[in-house]
């Protein structure tokens, strides 16, 4: 550990504001992108607090979780963007309100 | 001992299999494997009467059926003298009739289906006759019962044929029911269904006071399967069947298992002065009544119907007044004269193109020679002329009924002066007199093949002869013999002719009353010369003449009507509440209602899925909230 170290609790708090920030962004947000972005938020707001953890306590272990988290959300973007995109092709938006096929 | 037993039946049964499985494939062969099968069984029987004969009973037991509690039944036969002569009639009849039927229903196109029908039939029978317990007997009865079904509705296209099925079954039923209740009387009060077994225990059946109410409900069964008042409305309609089936089932044999049961039973019945009168008198008044209707009927099948009503009715006049033996060797005379007459007509029919209307015949003696002769066998045999069977059967019968009651004898007379009339009407209208065949058909008249006219002989054969076996006592006392046929029935019924008052007639009344019969029987056929003949008598001025009594009985006593309007109506109105009211309304009204709140129900709940994944995502995100707030504030 450095000397010049910013406490843990830091690192936390900014953490938990992003997450929160993301979750704000998913639930009101209603541009299906918009909402993508925000769970990248939410992803990256856990990627920080592994790291702050793995920092804190001298252990590897919450870098390579980061890696495997940057991993899938790569693939995550690739498929969900796809998916978008054919939704808007298909039905000419985004807007998660006009796509509720799960309503019959 | 004696295994091959189990072949008698069984033969039937895989005929019946094979040609019900692959009839369509073996189409002409059909009736062939089905006459074979019979043959096979036949043969075997006549080695069983062989042992009969000795003295030996055969009985086998294959394997115990059902054991449940207390209640065994055995998968057994029991072939007396009263079995093997049920036997070697219904396999012998039964052998000839399948054989006419080759040439009867040739050309049609399930003739598969109906021999294996018929061969199913025939299983049933022989397991009725030849269970040594009531449940298999129930067993035979039932499976009669729905052969018979089927068989009358073989011509299932056409809606007069389906629906007499139908009556078939139903007035069956009825009897049925209550045979069915005799049964459990009989376990629940001795705890055992073998003959054996309530034969033994009578005076238990006694001492609980339920011969009556048993015997007459089993004799309810047989009212029901062997046609007589009240359930025989049935019969008539039956003859929508296949000639060769009213000549099996609804003359020869099937018809005659409530005789069979009775006599079966016999140790039981007459411990029961009131069942046996009450049998009397259903049998008297149904061998009048029938005949009557006979009378005026002009349908050639319709009126052997009920001229089969009216000698089973004599048949258990037989039973009923304690000679048992005399209503089964009625039972096998009849078998052979009924079947040849029913056979007969169904030749008539056949070289007619199947027109059935006694009066659009006529001179049709010299077309069909040997038909006709047959034909005229059989009517010497029913009517009662010695030395042909039916005389010395019908006149056993009459003279133990005169031991009876003299009131029995004369009614029971005046149904043969009756029968004698109008199977004379029958055979004049249809054989001699002038020709009324329509001119179209009376091109096509052809004498019928071999393979119809030889069972028809064999047939003729029996009739004449098969009174012989039987000839009563007082007659053949003449020349130093006896009555074998009652001889060799006798150690059946030695148990109920303990308990009946001994019979012992004088020869002088016997010969007495056979004088009278033949006389009778004469009167009814020069009468019915007189009038279908001669022309002495216009039978048409006498129809006008009582033209109140002609209509009645033209309409069969407006019995049909009246089962209609009295008991079908109210049960069909009945039958449309519970569907319109019981069924529509309250059941499916609670069926429908607890949809309806379920339904109303979801109305609320649905709206909690709104089809907006941020919706969920916000109960998510409340509920991951309220469970971490719980572990932390805990």
């Amino acid at each position: 550990m450095g000397t010049l170290s910013i406490p843990l609790h830091y690192f936390l708090i900014l953490a938990a504001v992003l997450f929160g920030l993301g979750v704000i962004g998913v639930i009101t947000r209603r541009n299906a992108i918009v909402i993508f972005m925000s769970i990248e938020l939410m992803l990256n707001a856990v990627n920080l607090t592994f790291v702050a953890f793995s920092n804190y306590l001298n252990n590897v272990e919450g870098h390579i979780f980061v890696f495997m988290v940057m991993v899938v959300a790569a693939a995550e973007v690739a498929v969900g963007l796809a998916i978008i995109v054919a939704i808007f092709r298909l039905r000419e938006t985004v807007h998660v309100d006009d796509i509720r096929l799960l309503k019959w | 001992m004696h295994d091959f037993i189990w072949i008698i039946p069984l033969m039937p049964l895989l005929g019946a299999i094979i040609n019900g499985l692959f009839g369509h494939i073996l189409k002409g062969k059909a009736g062939f494997i089905a006459s074979v099968a019979v043959l096979i069984s036949f043969l075997y029987t006549v080695r069983a009467f062989f042992i009969v004969m000795d003295g030996t009973i055969i009985h086998n037991e294959l394997f115990t059926w059902i054991q449940a509690g207390d209640f065994t039944a055995g998968a057994a036969v029991l072939v007396d003298q009263l079995s093997i002569v049920m036997m070697l009639v219904v396999t012998g009849v039964g052998f000839l009739i399948h054989v006419y039927s080759n040439g009867y229903m040739h050309g049609d196109r399930t003739v598969g289906k109906f021999f294996s029908y018929l061969n199913l039939f025939l299983f049933s029978m022989l397991m009725l006759v030849m269970g040594d317990n009531l449940l298999l007997l129930y067993l035979g009865w039932e499976g009669v019962g729905v052969c018979s079904y089927l068989l009358i509705g073989y011509f299932y296209e056409k809606e007069s044929a389906s629906k007499a099925g139908l009556k078939a079954f139903l007035a069956n039923r009825v009897g049925d029911f209550g045979f069915a209740i005799g049964i459990f009387i009989i376990f629940s009060t001795i705890g055992t269904i073998t003959y054996a077994g309530i034969e033994g225990q009578v005076d238990k059946l006694m001492a609980a006071g339920v011969v009556t109410s048993a015997a007459l409900l089993l004799f309810m069964g047989a009212c029901g399967k062997s046609a007589q008042f009240p359930l025989y409305i049935w019969l008539p309609d039956a003859m929508e069947g296949p000639t060769p089936v009213s000549a099996l089932i609804h003359a020869a044999t099937m018809v005659t298992a409530g005789v069979y049961m009775v006599a079966r039973l016999s140790f039981l019945f007459v411990r029961s002065d009131v069942a046996m009168m009450v049998i009397v008198i259903i049998g008297t008044f149904t061998a009048l009544f029938a005949a009557t209707m006979a009378l005026v009927n002009n349908d050639i099948k319709r009126v052997l119907a009920y001229s089969t009503i009216s000698q089973l009715g004599y048949m258990f006049i037989g039973v009923g007044v304690g000679a048992f033996a005399a209503g089964v060797f009625h039972l096998m005379t009849h078998a052979f004269f009924k079947a040849l007459l029913f056979l007969g007509a169904g030749a008539v029919m056949h070289s007619l193109a199947d027109e059935t209307d006694i009066r659009k015949m006529g001179n049709l003696y010299g077309k069909i020679k040997i038909t006709a002769l047959t034909f005229i066998m059989a009517w010497l045999a029913i009517s009662g002329i010695p030395p042909f069977s039916g005389f010395f059967s019908k006149d056993e019968i009459l003279a133990h009924a005169f031991l009876y009651s003299p009131l029995v004898w004369v009614f029971g007379a005046i149904g043969a002066f009756l029968t004698a009339f109008y199977m004379s009407r029958l055979v004049f209208l249809t054989f001699f007199g002038e020709s009324r065949v329509e001119p179209e058909v009376e091109k096509h008249i052809h004498e019928n093949p071999p393979v119809m006219t030889i069972p028809l002989m064999v047939l003729a054969v029996l009739s004449v002869v098969g009174g012989l076996i039987g000839i009563p006592a007082g007659l053949a006392y003449l020349w130093g013999g006896e009555n074998h046929f009652a001889n060799f029935l006798s150690p059946v019924f030695a148990n109920a002719a303990s308990y009946s008052e001994p019979h012992h007639i004088s020869h002088a009344l016997e010969y007495g009353l056979m004088a009278a019969s033949i006389l009778i029987a004469l009167g009814g056929i020069y009468l019915a010369y007189l009038m279908y003949i001669k022309k002495a008598m216009d039978p048409d001025a006498i129809a006008n003449r009582f033209s109140g009594a002609y209509k009645v009985l033209s309409n069969k006593y407006y019995v049909d009507e009246g089962v209609e309007a009295g008991i079908l109506n109210p049960i069909v109105r009945f039958s449309q509440w519970l569907w319109h009211f019981v069924d529509t309304r309250v059941i499916d009204g609670f069926v429908n209602s607890a949809g309806k709140i379920v339904w109303l129900l979801s109305l609320i709940a649905r709206r909690v899925q709104t089809g907006y994944v941020q919706h969920y995502a916000s109960v998510m995100v409340v509920g991951v909230i309220l469970i971490l707030a719980y572990y932390i504030f805990r």
